[in-house]
């Protein structure tokens, strides 16, 4: 598949299909500008905060950090490191409340914060060009970025692959409703991205990027407007108003018109996608030797009084940051993480803020009203109707609900993107992206047992094996043995020794002779008797 | 007359097919996987040994021989469909002489008690038991099957069988287990 | 507080089941005020027996499968069926037929498959079909329109008509159908079929004083109203129009082309797409989303069907019209439709 460069260039957009236009509500939150939010007493940073394996923790309980220093040390498997997000003393690491739907722990390494806030940075890179490739993505990869749009794979493990890449598509679509964070930091810090954007693109060895922002943050596209005529590498795509067009595979196919293909990577056609966020790290990673310890995050919804958008340092705990934002909870409050459409609700406020939270969302009842009670299916094909990836929802769901795993497999269930589309117009309200989460979730269990009982069984039949192996040893040395035994006779035999036959006979014939004796007295014995 | 003529005709009808068919058998024949080793891989390899049989393999073997497919407790329902599929018999509920399915365990062995008697390590059949005599002994959690074989001949007892720990990445979306924590909320 | 955990996504656009089903019934109106007018206000009494009979046997069924019966109500499937039935019968005929179309419909074809969304076929067509095959007499006793009757039909008539079989003035129903000349009359589509089976040119039939202009007095303006509510119910986007276009090009393209070549021996396609239930069924009957294919692809090929298969049962078939049979028939290749017309899954090989 080789894409249609020409088209591209001219600023065709193509369309996907599907989607939805649910209610945007992004002026609750992008009135103002970003506010970095008061430095918290205590931290809790989880250690392992993106796609990829967790590093090795490098400090111990009582150890004073600045911020910004290292936490843990990047292993093998994708990690990367977390850092301090300030100074202060190390008081405790332990399982604890990460950002994840389950609300399960994990490690968390806890801060306590001195207050003077000191930070620490690495060299800045600020004639990059002449630095190696290498030495560039290490950068990279010792600031902790991820990707900030929400799947958080490592930025510099997409960009280490040495393929040929035509575009980088650069993110800032932001589709998701509620959520204005990328939207308030394209405003505030054009240019910046500006500069991460050129880093990416003189990292990827390419000369073309593709900066698409959806058609409802005109005072984003105006900052760009201005300034990108300077940088004749980046085009701007303004893309029409839907849900979901910043998903990465319906934004590549908005842009180039092609399908990434299913198990792919958008790398197949020679594209890579960043998310303005990341490119806005990238700039402050190597140009001012910033480690990734804050982000913008949005908190909005009805239950707060003052929503908008904050530099929050990572590791913040939602508590703080909701208290900041004169939050009124509800008595049945859902809190999410997240945006309506994809988000998930947290079990407690002591989740930390993580490099992958783009948004802490408080509805009102009224505003976000709980599902109703989940009635049949109406066979209404509005869901297969609205899908991104043309699958068919309901079908999927019987099969979920069947738990048929090759049914699920024959109707693509993995190539679904969690969009939340197909429920969200639902009229039966039925929770569809919850089935497939589940049914995955059992897919993924079901294969990682198969793998599981197949090491079992070779380490079975390996053991099977080696207990054989070792009885036939045993009777082979017995056998060995008794051979040896008898060799070693005969050879005495041979040198003149008492063959140990002989000393038998002699032991029969003396005991022979013994019995004879006895009965030749008892015969006496009875003839004197006799005589009597 | 005309019964012996059907006779006849039925009969040699019958040889005909018959032959056509034994030459089909023949010429069509496809070589498949042996059906012990396509049994086997759908048992779950705990080789526990609940069915009655030292292990999977051997039971697998059995069930090729007309044994009952339901005597799986680790495998549960999951496996009696899958071999049921596969063997084209009637699915049965799990024989309950043979044990209950229950939830997935590991075996954890309390290292401060144990006597480095080694009984457990002949016990295991995987082999994820590591130590040597008069050393302690320790379970390689990732290799244990759950099977239960090693509990009961260690002398002091000190073998527990502990549930799989979910965590984050084998977590199955079940929101309703989440333990909600009650906060009191200032503004009430 | 508590915190509550839910699935996301955490919005929902508001529009339920029962407002689907709100809108069907409501897009009904205009189609069944129009039928009121020509046919008089025993359409009002079918629907209301109608209504009760199908709230009491969906409380009876849920209460035998143990589920809560205000959940079945609350969908609103069954007032859509209910009416689509009674509207689809003659307004005179007796109280019994559409409580036997009704109870079939909710009980045998709706919930012995499983309830709502589990039926294959579509219930108040499948109770039409049962009703016109035991009771062909009582379904294909139109009463005239209005402006044609004989004798006028007071409320109390109705009432009377439907529950006993006599007027207060003691005629029955074969009397009211006679119409001003003294002779009974058939429903439009009915009488031009038994006439051109006659051997009669269409001029001949078209004399009758049943067919005004259009599809036939009364029956066109019905058909408007219906094709009316179905617009907006495609402007709501509550069904897309696949289905009924697929239907309308699938009925007049080979009514068309046939009447062409025998112009004299045809239903003209006017009278085709304006008389008997072709606007009911292309925008109410064929849209019943549990019963109809679910791509858009496959609601055309459902549609075209269904179209075609009203023309060539209207054209040759025993029965005057036909749109129950057809959906009935197409209800059955729905499966099929389903798997044949899945579209191409993103990052398939499909192209943008």
């Amino acid at each position: 598949m080789t894409i249609a460069i020409k088209e591209i260039d001219s600023g065709q957009l193509w369309n996907f299909p599907g989607g939805i236009h649910p209610p945007e509500r992004k002026q609750l939150s992008n009135q103002g500008s970003i506010t970095p939010l008061p430095l918290a007493q205590t931290f809790t940073i989880p250690i392992k905060q993106h796609s990829g394996a967790a590093g090795d923790i490098i400090v111990a309980v009582g150890d004073r950090v600045l911020g910004g220093q290292p936490l843990t040390h990047a292993g093998l498997n994708n990690g990367l490191p977390v850092h301090a997000p300030t100074s202060g003393t190390i008081t405790a690491i332990a399982a604890g409340r990460i950002a994840h739907p389950s609300g399960l722990a994990d490690t968390v390494i806890t801060l306590t914060a001195d207050g003077e806030d000191t930070l620490v940075t690495m060299p800045p890179l600020l004639d990059y060009r002449e630095h190696g490739r290498s030495e560039l993505l290490e950068r990279i990869k010792q600031a902790g970025i991820a990707g900030l749009g929400g799947a958080g794979f490592p930025t510099a493990q997409k960009l280490a692959l040495q393929r040929p890449i035509e575009y980088i598509i650069i993110n800032g679509v932001e589709c998701e409703p509620y959520i204005t964070a990328d939207d308030c930091l394209m405003r505030e810090h054009a240019q910046t991205i500006i500069d991460g954007i050129e880093i990416l693109l003189h990292l990827a060895g390419c000369d073309k990027a593709l900066l698409a922002i959806e058609a409802n943050k005109p005072e984003a596209i105006a900052q760009f407007e201005q300034l990108l005529p300077q940088h004749p590498q980046i085009a701007l795509r303004v893309v029409p108003v839907k849900y979901p067009s910043g998903g990465e595979k319906q934004l590549i196919q908005l842009l180039t018109g092609q399908q990434v293909p299913s198990r792919g990577l958008p790398l197949d056609l020679g594209l890579v996608v960043q998310n303005v966020g990341t490119a806005y790290a990238v700039a402050r990673a190597v140009l001012a030797g910033e480690p990734l310890i804050q982000r913008v995050v949005t908190v909005t919804g009805e239950q707060v009084s003052q929503p908008g958008n904050y530099w929050v340092r990572l590791g913040t705990s939602v508590a703080d940051l909701l208290a900041h934002c004169g939050f009124q909870p509800t008595p049945t409050q859902r809190v999410i993480m997240g945006g309506p459409m994809m988000g998930f609700t947290l079990p407690d406020l002591a989740v930390p803020v993580v490099k992958i939270t783009n948004c802490i969302l408080v509805p009102s009842h009224a505003e976000l009203p709980p599902a109703g009670p989940e009635m049949n299916c109406i066979r209404c094909g509005a869901c297969a109707d609205v899908c991104p990836a043309q699958l068919l929802p309901q079908q999927l769901q019987w099969l979920a609900k069947a738990k048929d795993y090759d049914g699920l497999e024959q109707h693509h269930l993995f190539d679904c993107i969690e969009c939340g589309a197909c429920a969200y117009v639902c009229p039966s309200e039925i929770p569809l992206v919850h089935y497939y989460r589940k049914a995955k979730a059992e897919v993924r269990q079901l294969a990682r047992e198969k793998v599981k009982s197949e090491i079992a069984r070779e380490r079975f039949e390996a053991r099977q094996e080696r207990l054989e192996r070792e009885k036939q040893e045993r009777l082979e040395r017995h056998r060995l043995a008794a051979e040896a035994r008898k060799r070693a006779q005969a050879e005495a035999v041979a040198k003149g020794a008492d063959d140990p036959q002989d000393a038998i006979q002699a032991a029969i014939a003396r005991a022979k002779a013994r019995k004879a004796a006895q009965a030749a007295a008892a015969a006496k014995q009875s003839d004197d008797e006799s005589n009597v | 007359m005309s019964f012996l003529t059907a006779l006849i005709i039925l009969g040699v009808l019958a040889l005909i097919f018959g032959l056509i068919l034994g030459f089909a058998a023949v010429r069509f024949h496809v070589e498949g996987d042996p059906i012990v080793e396509q049994i086997d891989a759908l048992l779950p390899q705990t080789q526990c040994g609940q069915c009655g049989y030292p292990g999977c393999r051997p039971y697998a073997e059995a069930i090729a021989n007309g044994e009952e497919i339901n005597k799986c407790p680790p495998g549960g329902e999951t496996t009696i469909k899958n071999l049921s599929e596969l063997l084209g018999v009637e699915a049965k509920p799990l024989d309950a002489a043979h044990g209950t399915e229950t939830v997935k365990k590991v075996a954890v062995i309390r290292e401060d008690e144990c006597i480095g008697c080694t009984k457990c390590i002949q016990a295991c059949p995987v082999d994820a038991i590591l130590g040597a005599a008069k050393h302690m002994h320790t379970v390689i959690a990732h290799e244990c099957t759950g099977c239960d074989l090693c509990v009961e001949p260690c002398p002091v007892d000190c073998i527990d069988m502990v549930p799989v720990p979910v965590r984050p990445d084998n977590w199955q979306w079940d929101l309703q287990q989440i333990p909600v924590r009650v906060v009191e909320s200032g503004n009430e | 507080m508590t915190f509550k955990l839910a699935a996301s996504p955490h919005t929902h656009s508001r529009r339920t089941t029962q407002q689907v089903m709100r809108w069907v019934y409501l897009a009904l109106l205009p189609g069944v005020l129009l039928q009121t007018y020509f046919f008089g206000v025993g359409v009002y009494v079918q629907i209301l027996l109608a209504l009760a009979t199908a709230w009491l046997a969906e409380a009876a069924v849920m209460r035998l499968r143990n589920r809560p019966i205000a959940h079945a109500w609350q969908d609103h499937t069954a007032i859509v069926t209910a009416v689509l039935l009674a509207i689809a019968i003659p307004a005179l005929a007796p109280w019994w037929v559409i409580v036997i179309g009704t109870l079939f419909a909710i009980v045998v074809v709706k919930h012995v498959y499983g309830g709502v969304g589990q039926n294959l076929f579509n219930p108040a067509m499948a109770g039409y079909v049962l009703l016109l095959i035991s009771f062909p007499v009582q379904l294909t006793s139109w009463p005239l329109p209005s402006e044609l009757a004989q004798l006028p039909l007071t409320f109390g008539d109705t009432l009377h008509i439907i529950f006993t079989g006599f007027t207060q003035a003691g005629h029955n129903l074969e009397q009211l159908r006679m119409g001003v000349d003294g002779i009974t009359m058939a429903t439009p589509l009915d009488s031009l079929r038994q006439d051109l089976g006659q051997a009669m040119t269409l001029t001949e039939s078209l004399t009758k004083p049943i067919f005004g202009s259009l599809g036939g007095i009364g029956w066109a303006w019905v058909n408007l109203g219906f094709l009316v509510g179905g617009l907006i119910l495609i402007k709501q986007r509550i069904i897309s129009w696949h289905i009924p276009g697929g239907m309308l090009l699938g009925l007049l393209i080979p009514a068309a082309i046939y009447w062409l070549f025998h112009p004299d021996q045809a239903i003209p396609p006017l009278m085709h797409a304006l008389s008997g239930a072709t606007m009911l069924g292309a925008f109410f009957i064929a849209t019943d989303p549990v019963t109809a294919a679910t791509s858009n692809k496959g609601r055309l090929i459902f549609g075209l069907l269904i179209g075609v298969l009203v023309f060539v049962i209207r054209t040759w078939g025993g029965y005057p019209d036909a749109v129950a049979f057809a959906v009935l028939l197409a209800n059955m290749t729905v499966p099929v439709l389903d798997k044949y017309t899945q579209p191409t899954v993103y990052g398939h090989g499909g192209r943008s």
